[in-house]
Order: C-alpha cells, then structure tokens, then sequence
C-alpha cells in the first residue's frame, strides 16, 4: 500500500469524529490528557476484526453525521454505538469486516443506540504520533489531524496492513458477543479516595440513587443531575491527581465522572472511581441516559479485568483461527 | 506523618506525604515521583504530582496493589534524592498592567496599594512551582505575599489570553493556552509556557523556582517575535537533576 495515496475524504465531518488510539501515556504530570478512544473496548474489537494491532488508530465518530468518500480499496470494521452507518445508502454491518471500493460513502447517518462508533480501517488511520500518541487531544492541540477534529476536505491515509486484506474478509464477530447500549446502566465502584469527606447519608445516596447525564457532558467527563451526595465538611481538597472513571462531588452534590480527556488534576472530593472493565458503558452514554452505581472491592475488580482479558484473548485466538470466510 | 495510601478507582494509588501546601512535602513527592519513575519494575505507569500527594497508576494485570504499596512503602523510607537548593530558577519577562493586565488596579484597590506597589511586590519574590496540571503546561506555584493576595473572580472569564499572569488568593499562575478561568489577571509575558511543536514542550516543571521580571511593551515585542521564530532561549539560574 502506498502512503502517498489517501483512503477517505471527509466529506461533512459530523458533530465531533477526531482520530484516537489507546491514548498518550507519560504526560499527565504536564498536564497533557491521556485522549484515546472513549470506548476502548469497541476501539479494540475494531482492530481485532481487521488483524491490526489494538492500538492502531480508528476514527470516534460522536453521534451522526460523519460521512466520508473512499478514494481506494480497503477493508474497514465499525463497531460501538449504532450511528446507523451506511454505505452508499445501504445499511452497513457493523461488528464486521466490509470491503469499500474507490467512489463509496460511508455515511453515519444518526443515532439508534450509543453515542460512539468507531470506524476502523485495515493498517488504521495512519497520522504522525505525537509525544508517544496518535490520540487526538483538542485541549492540547496534538495529534490526530493538526491536534483538531475532522473537517470537510481532510484527507485520512491508512498504515500498512498487517495481515492481508483477502484473510480479513466477511469476519464478523458472534452476535452473542456484541454489546448494547442500554439507556440505563449500572456501573461498578471502588470507593475512595476521599469517600471520608462524605456523610454515611451522602454515599448511602449515591450507592442508591438513579443519576441523569446532563448536556454539558463530554469526552472529558459525564456531568450527572440526580439526588445530592452529602459533605461532612466541604468538597475543596489540595489539587491531586485524576485518574480514569474518577467520580468527583463538588459542593453541589452533584456527581461528574471523569473519562479519557479528563483534566490531569482537580480541587474536589471524589467519592469514588468506576471500574476499568465498565468504562466503555459509561463512554456510550448521552445526555439523558442514566447511570446507578454499585460498590465493588478492589479485589472483585481485578478479578473481573482478568476475566475480561481472558475473554478478549480467547476471542483473539479464535479469530485468528476461523474467523476467515 | 508517615505515607498513607488509599484507592484510586482499581488501577491507581493515592499516596498522602503530606497535609498542607509546603515546599517540604512537595520535594517529597518529586522525590517518591521519580523512585517510580526510574524503577523498571513491570507494571508501574504514569505519575501525577499533586501538593501533598502523588498518584500512582498501574496495571493490575501486572502487578498487585499490594505490591505497588509495598514498594512505595520502601522508597519513603529511604532518603529523599531531590534537594530544594538544586531547584532550577526560571525567569518570566511580565508586561503588567493595561489590556495586558487589566486586573492590576482592582487588585491594588483590594490590597490598599497603587498598582506599581503591586508589581514591585509580585516581581519581588521568587515562587515555587508545586506541580504543573489541569491544562498542559499550568504551574501551580506558591510562595506570593499576602500582601497583594486577591479573592477570584465571582464570574469567571470565558476566554483568557495564553500567557496571561493571574492571582487567586495566595496563589499565582500563567495560564499556558487560552482558557477559561476565574483568575484576576495583572499581566501577561511574551514566553510560551506550552508548545507542542518545541522539545520539551513544557517551558517549566516541577521544583522550579520562577521569578517574573517586568518589562515594557518594546521589551514584550521583541521576545514576542523571538519566541515566535524560536530564538527565545528563557533564563535560567542553577541546574535540576530532574530530567525534563
């Protein structure tokens, strides 16, 4: 495949489709986000399905509209929300791999479930990695394409593939196996690490209560409206270090969860953080939706992150092996 | 105290060195940072630094949580590598005042003081940079006089220029890109704190002392147009061991 020659033009980039991989690891204490897929898991399978390392980059398309012409042959896979993508008006499969040939549009054309889809392509979305990272992070003004989202014009190019195209063709996964995304979820948490700051009627409410996502809501985090989680004292802390899935209470009582374009630092109590293996669900939330939380111990999450990997490796393998048409 | 550590969701945790905002426990959690940061042992990853704190995250597939604490454990207990004398001193050309600084008369009015008391007090002292986070590039730096702290705006501004330098109670900073922000704002420089095409791309870190130095509108024109061609060389006093 030659880089000179690019796979896709943006034809109308949507209402926020940006290029992401795994994320930007090492600069958080500059104050970098990590970016990547909101959704790693669906990033992931994405790739699976087109035998590329998971960490190539797709493109995360934000609830309608991207639409992009294919300018040469190639093998692409969407995955995650259902943005009822088409190809050339036609519905297109998503979970699997589709052959698109010079002249096609691939159009998300609006949303029937999720909030994310992620459109992947044979070799991935080849753009210069920046500070370790082909992620795209706006704040920051890096990688992707120009550090921005996609516009109209923008000419998207793929890496060289690394297995064949013809040994990817018609692989979908098992339909057991593709997730939906509920309006309603129940994600797990481990409390901490200032659920002290909270009174035993705070976190009974928030352990409880049925949360809303609210509009302001984005990449960076889920603002959510619900009943108000209870200070003893106050919500201001010494600025310390956000991680993945942070729950945050400001004074307000009102929860905001952090994902992967988090601010590196914040001022307020966080009660508690949702686990790694229910990060996706929170990803394919949209204003409206509804979140409740459940406590887990930290042990109970690692035990459910090994399962999760043991069944991505086993989908791994299976793929590799008999997944071919 | 000795370190405490509590979870951070399933794949960090916090560590408290810790209580107050003091150059003391920041250099310890520089210190705890870079034992992390130069250990090979499989499955620690990134560190943020907070005031009296330090996230550590790391992968549980790799390596239990009740390993990670064990190994913080032994790095506290050993002595500190980072000492606050080596701390690399950074200064900051500061055009106050004007559009530049459009808050430098409310905060003079606050504190009882004329505006150029303002500046001799805030170019007075030297500061010291705790950490950098919230956007890329952003000290947070302490060490102002009280002389001259100011409450935050009650409406935060929706747009502030990068290199605008602000106050908010005992605190200064310089916001790296533009931003929104609640900060009062008596001045801007000319340097780039954050440019993703420079390497490093981070103008400061962590244990820096920065001292600003006013300058007029000449003086920011001219290490404006020296940035923008990439000439600007900051200046700096004594040397970091922390590699940037």
């Amino acid at each position: 495949m030659s880089r000179t020659e690019p796979v896709f033009e943006v034809i109308h980039p949507g209402m926020l489709t940006t290029v992401q991989d795994l994320g930007r690891r090492g600069y958080q204490k500059y104050g970098l986000a990590v970016s990547g897929a909101a959704d790693a898991h669906a990033h992931r399978m994405a790739n699976l399905l087109l035998g590329n390392p998971v960490d190539a980059a797709t493109l995360e398309v934000t609830l309608m509209g991207l639409k992009v012409r294919v300018l040469k042959p190639a093998v692409i896979a969407i995955t995650g929300g259902d943005l009822d993508p088409r190809l050339n008006g036609q519905p297109l499969p998503m979970w699997s791999t589709v052959p698109v040939h010079p002249g096609d549009v691939i159009h998300f054309s609006g949303c029937k479930s999720g909030c994310r889809a992620y459109l992947a392509v044979s070799g991935g979305i080849d753009v210069p990695v920046v500070l370790g990272s082909r992620s795209t992070d706006l704040l920051g003004g890096i990688g992707g394409v120009a550090g921005r989202k996609l516009e109209k014009g923008d000419l998207l190019f793929a890496g060289p593939a690394r297995v064949p195209a013809d040994k990817v063709l018609r692989r979908r996964l098992h339909p057991d196996w593709v997730p939906q995304y509920p309006r309603q979820v129940e994600v797990r948490v481990v409390l901490g690490p200032q659920e002290g700051a909270f009174t035993p009627d705070g976190i009974a409410t928030f352990l409880s209560s049925e949360y809303t996502v609210s509009t302001t809501s984005d990449r960076m985090g889920l603002r959510l409206m619900g009943p108000t989680v209870g200070h003893k004292h106050g919500a201001d802390i010494l600025s310390e270090g956000l991680f993945m899935g942070a729950v945050q209470v400001p004074q307000n009582g009102q929860p905001i969860v952090f994902l992967v374009g988090r601010q590196s630092v914040g001022g307020y109590t966080k009660i508690a953080g949702v686990i790694t293996v229910d990060m996706p669900w929170l990803a394919q939330l949209k204003p409206g939706d509804t979140i409740r939380f459940r406590q887990v111990t930290v042990a109970e999450a690692h035990r459910l992150l090994r399962e999760y990997e043991r069944f991505f490796a086993a989908i791994k393998v299976w793929g590799s092996s008999h997944l071919s048409a | 105290m000795g370190l405490q550590f509590k979870y951070a969701g399933d794949q960090a945790i916090l560590v408290e060195v810790g209580e107050g905002i003091d150059p003391r426990t920041s250099g310890k959690v520089r210190s705890l940072a870079q034992k992390v940061e130069s250990c090979s042992i499989p499955g620690f990853g990134e560190v943020i630094l907070g005031y009296r704190s330090l996230l550590v995250n790391y992968d549980p597939l790799i390596i239990s949580d009740d390993e990670v604490i064990q190994w913080l454990q032994r790095w506290g207990q050993e002595p500190e590598v980072i000492q606050r004398s080596e701390a690399r001193l950074v200064e900051i050309p500061t055009l106050y005042g004007g559009e530049w600084g459009p808050d430098l008369e409310d905060v003079a009015a606050h504190n009882g003081l004329t505006p150029q008391e303002v500046v001799e007090i805030h170019s007075g002292g030297d500061y010291h940079v705790y950490f950098l986070g919230f956007i890329p590039g952003y000290p947070f730096m302490g060490g102002m006089s009280e002389k001259i702290a100011t409450p935050r705006l009650s409406s935060p501004r929706v747009a502030i220029p990068a290199g605008s330098v602000g106050i908010a109670g005992k605190q200064t900073g310089i916001y790296p890109i533009q931003s929104p922000g609640g900060w009062r704002l008596i001045g801007r420089t000319p340097l780039r704190l954050y440019d993703p095409n420079r390497t490093p791309p981070f103008l400061l870190q962590a244990g820096d002392r920065v001292k600003f130095i006013p300058i007029n509108e000449d003086e920011f024109s001219e290490i404006h147009e020296s940035v923008l061609q990439g000439r600007y060389r900051p200046m700096t006093r004594g040397e970091s061991v922390e590699p940037n």
